[in-house]
């Protein structure tokens, strides 16, 4: 492992963990601009987890360590997704411990533990929750699947670093599979993150929440610790969009003074996908959960079409 | 370059193409499915053009104008006053069970781009690699029509299917005669006027355009 490799995916992993709250900042206040609200600072997601962060942390009697634990599991989850997807360099020395699949596999491993924390408690809001949860992860697993599926036939090979590689190289070929799964991934992540059309991230309404059913029973540093979670997943899932869709921009193992123009380029990326998100959850409602299923469905066969077009078309 | 990237981009109209087909079966609203019909038809416009331009074919460019006037501006105007007279404009239709229809769907895509392979290998038209794609907007077509109950979607599919059969031959063959073009297009404009009558009288007899009714032979 080279000093600059090194380097360059501890830098990864601080901008995450850092730039992943800015994001939700920026996309809330997007989201109240468009619907003319006055917005909240872009800080606002900082100094929630900072209140979070002192406050105490209350723990239900009938709680096992899995509701302990399961916060820390999820962070560190998330936080080790962030260091897999190129976000600035495509030089990571952590990148050959998981490819696509091991990152949907990560992404796994972090709702099971939610699930299981949620329904550890007893509460009739947290198995909603965690029903509703699992219920949308394994429409949403395969599609997202497909979608890197089809990105590993074009470039022949399923790490993440050698897809970006490989397509931020060639020469500028329109791509009708890219296409058509970048629209499965679009809502595959929608979904995945808990965003409008599936879910409202800004409401405690009872029945129609997923996400916040789930972490309900949690306060101070777990709840803290999750939604910077949370925030760090909806990070990587635009890193990936970026990744697979936007490749250009990004810093390769043998010229890593490139990280300097890199990080602008991601900035502009984060900053329009955040844009993009925040005009889509203003225009949409939220649907029904019985919809989601065919919604999810959709991006499976969207995701399925992409990779029978590359198929037939090899483009 | 610039043909390189054209030619790249029949491809990308062709599976246009065959989302908006997609997009189609799983719509519920009339009004949707007008409008994608109408895409449909721009969309294919656009494949002609492109090709009429690489091939250096100029009846292509006749081809494209009659597809653009007949199916892009005539039939959906023909078809918006139609949904407007039988007043069914907003109407929405209860479909049966759409993930499993776009699960049938998927093993028509497969079965067709299966077929169409050992085909197109032995064209050598610059869309070959569309034909796949040509024959499963076909059979999708065929199924909307299968799978829709209303009499308004069930038509918009025929014409659907032959958007789908002008594509084929566009990309098997670099178009076909304009004779032959300009006698289908009629017929389909005739067919449309023929079929939207047809729905009056439906509506006429049994108060509704949907035609399950017409399996009874009398009333009982």
């Amino acid at each position: 492992m080279s000093l600059s490799g090194f380097l360059s995916q501890l830098l990864e992993i601080l901008v995450a963990l850092i730039a992943a709250p800015l994001l939700m900042g920026w996309i809330n206040a997007w989201r109240a601009w468009l619907q003319n609200k006055s917005a909240p600072s872009l800080l606002q997601p900082y100094r929630t987890l900072h209140k979070l962060f002192h406050k105490e942390s209350v723990v239900a009697e009938s709680a096992t360590p899995i509701f302990r634990i399961a916060p820390y599991i999820v962070f560190g989850c998330m936080a080790l997704a962030c260091g897999i997807v190129p976000t600035l360099s495509t030089d990571l020395p952590l990148s050959p411990a998981a490819d696509a699949i091991a990152l949907v596999g990560i992404f796994a491993v972090a709702r099971f533990f939610i699930a299981l924390a949620a329904m550890d408690i007893g509460t009739a809001f947290g198995s909603l929750g965690a029903r509703r949860e699992m219920l949308i992860g394994f429409l949403a697993e395969p599609a997202l699947l497909m979608v890197l599926f089809t990105a590993s036939l074009i470039t022949r090979s399923t790490s993440l670093t050698n897809i970006v590689e490989n397509l931020a190289s060639r020469e500028f070929v329109i791509y009708p599979s890219l296409l058509i799964s970048g629209l499965a991934f679009l809502m595959v992540s929608l979904a995945e993150n808990a965003r409008v059309p599936v879910d409202n991230p800004a409401t405690h309404l009872e029945l129609t929440m997923i996400h916040e059913a789930l972490i309900l029973e949690y306060s101070g540093r777990h709840l803290a610790l999750i939604e910077w979670a949370v925030a760090l997943k909806l990070f990587a899932y635009t890193c990936i969009g970026a990744a697979l869709f936007v490749p250009w921009g990004l810093a390769k193992a043998s010229a890593p003074e490139a990280m300097i123009l890199a990080i602008p380029m991601l900035v502009v990326k984060l900053a329009a996908a955040g844009f993009f998100l925040a005009v889509i959850e203003t225009v949409n409602a939220k649907m029904r959960i019985f919809r989601v299923p065919e919604f999810l469905g959709t991006a499976f066969l969207l995701a399925v079409i992409a990779l029978l077009v590359h198929v037939l078309l090899g483009a | 370059m610039t043909n390189s990237l054209l030619s790249q981009s029949i491809n990308l109209f062709a599976a246009m193409l065959l989302i908006v087909v997609f997009a189609m079966i799983s719509q519920r609203r009339i009004l949707r499915v007008i409008h994608l019909f109408t895409l449909q038809g721009a969309t294919l416009v656009a494949t002609t053009v492109v090709v009429g331009y690489l091939t250096g074919q100029s009846h292509l460019y006749y081809s494209a104008a009659i597809t653009f006037v007949f199916k892009v501006i005539l039939i959906p105007v023909v078809l918006h006053r139609v949904i407007d007279k039988l007043n069914v404009r907003w109407d929405v239709e209860t479909l049966i069970n759409i993930p499993t229809t776009m699960l049938v769907g998927i093993v028509l895509v497969i079965f067709s781009f299966n077929m169409a392979l050992p085909i197109s290998q032995l064209s050598t038209s610059i869309a070959r690699g569309t034909l796949g794609i040509a024959l499963a907007c076909f059979l999708l077509s065929f199924m909307m029509m299968i799978t829709r109950a209303k009499a308004v979607p069930q038509v918009i599919g025929f014409l659907s299917m032959e958007n789908s059969l002008f594509f084929a031959a566009s990309a098997a063959t670099s178009g076909m005669p304009m004779i032959v073009e300009l006698g289908i297009a009629f017929d389909v404009l005739a067919g449309i006027l023929i079929l939207g009558v047809f729905m009056f009288q439906i509506r006429e007899q049994f108060d509704s355009l949907d035609i399950r009714h017409l399996e009874k032979l009398k009333e009982d």
